[in-house]
């Protein structure tokens, strides 16, 4: 833990900013909270980061409420909230704003061009997240086979991804993972 | 991403086929979406605002969708905000917002806490590394789904640009705000350039 400056501030800070970078969402940006909070900032471990992932993934809400679990590691009930507002506010505002100017000029041809250049960044954003969680994630031979088999699966069905993490639950829990 | 992402052409909106919502039933429709996305939201704000509600249209939510997934941040918060205002000026904007949030990040604070106090117990270290390796999996899947259109068009740019991000964060750990400094507006450049000489 940082003991220098007061964590709730670095919370805000770090994910204030993040927010406006956070291309293709709150997923692309695992590898930037990987980064800060497990090799920067020695908030977590690897494990407590992996952990953490998995909770978010269980949970009901958007995905980005990562930020709110790390969060409450560094400080608690007000880390939480703190880290949750940082992530979420600045990019609502900007959200609220640019969507009224594309209102008033919607002929434009440049928020399309802009979106098609984003796409590979984000989808590249989101490769590198899949292989640091699965880093972190699968440190067995099993693990990468459970990890394999829910990306074919959920690629190939339309099976609900609540039973795929049920499963890798319940497969943990008898201790083959 | 979810398999429904939308075109990249969007027709011209419709009206929308219902009375606007009041900020109550901002804030209501919103928790219920958040509360019922495990693994993601969208789907359940797409049923909830175009289907059972029928605050917009199909199209309207698409063009909505696609502004929100082109801002940074969060989609679906983005999405609140901009659904809510749209309506209800900045108030509905809030309503959505905190729907949205709220509800959730009081269960997820409940759950960090309890993580907090028992995340050494070893049954529970175990089911959540169970629950982490099948989440991985279903990221890891959502990636392809994303390449298939590039990989459809053969869109071998869209792949370079891809393959240097996919490099310099996920090998090289460089900070995300120094990557993308360089590679949004050298993606945008491409960007438009090709598009040039595809018109000419």
């Amino acid at each position: 833990m940082n003991s220098e400056a007061n964590p709730i501030s670095t919370l805000v800070w770090t994910f204030g900013l993040m927010s406006l970078f956070a291309v293709g969402g709150a997923n692309a940006a695992i590898p930037e909270m990987h980064r800060v909070a497990v090799d920067v900032q020695h908030w977590m471990t690897d494990k407590q980061f992996a952990d953490v992932f998995a909770i978010s993934q269980m949970s009901p809400g958007p995905n980005v409420l990562i930020v709110t679990l790390i969060g409450y590691s560094v400080a608690g009930v007000a880390g939480a909230l703190a880290a949750t507002v940082a992530m979420c506010v600045p990019t609502a505002v900007l959200a609220y704003y640019v969507s009224r100017l594309l209102v008033r000029s919607s002929q434009s041809r440049w928020p399309a061009i802009i979106q098609a250049a984003l796409v590979p960044l984000s989808i590249g954003l989101m490769g590198a997240s899949g292989l640091i969680l699965a880093l972190t994630s699968d440190r067995t031979w099993t693990a990468g086979l459970v990890t394999a088999t829910a990306a074919v699966l959920a690629f190939a069905t339309r099976l609900n991804p609540l039973w795929m993490l049920l499963a890798g639950g319940c497969l943990g829990f008898a201790g083959i993972i | 991403m979810p398999p429904d992402s939308p075109p990249a052409a969007i027709p011209a909106p419709e009206l929308p086929t219902s009375t606007p919502p009041g900020l109550f039933a901002l804030f209501i429709a919103f928790a219920k979406m958040s509360l019922a996305g495990f693994g993601g939201v969208l789907v359940w704000a797409r049923r909830g605002i175009v289907d059972q509600r029928r605050w917009m249209t199909a199209d309207e939510f698409n063009e909505t969708y696609a502004l929100c997934h082109f801002l940074p941040g969060p989609n679906v918060v983005n999405l609140s905000v901009v659904f809510g205002s749209r309506f209800r000026g900045i108030p509905g904007g809030i309503a959505a917002f905190a729907g949205l949030l709220g509800p959730p990040v009081v269960i997820v604070t409940i759950l960090a806490a309890l993580y907090a106090h028992f995340g050494e117990i070893d049954a529970l270290r175990h089911i959540l590394a169970g629950v982490s390796c099948a989440a991985v999996g279903l990221l890891i899947s959502a990636v392809f789904r994303m390449m298939m259109p590039l990989i459809k068009r053969r869109d071998l740019v869209g792949f370079a640009l891809l393959a240097a991000v996919f490099i310099a964060i996920g090998l090289l750990r460089l900070p995300l705000q120094a990557v993308l400094l360089v590679a949004i507006p050298f993606s945008i450049a491409i960007t438009f350039a090709v598009r040039r000489r595809a018109a000419a």
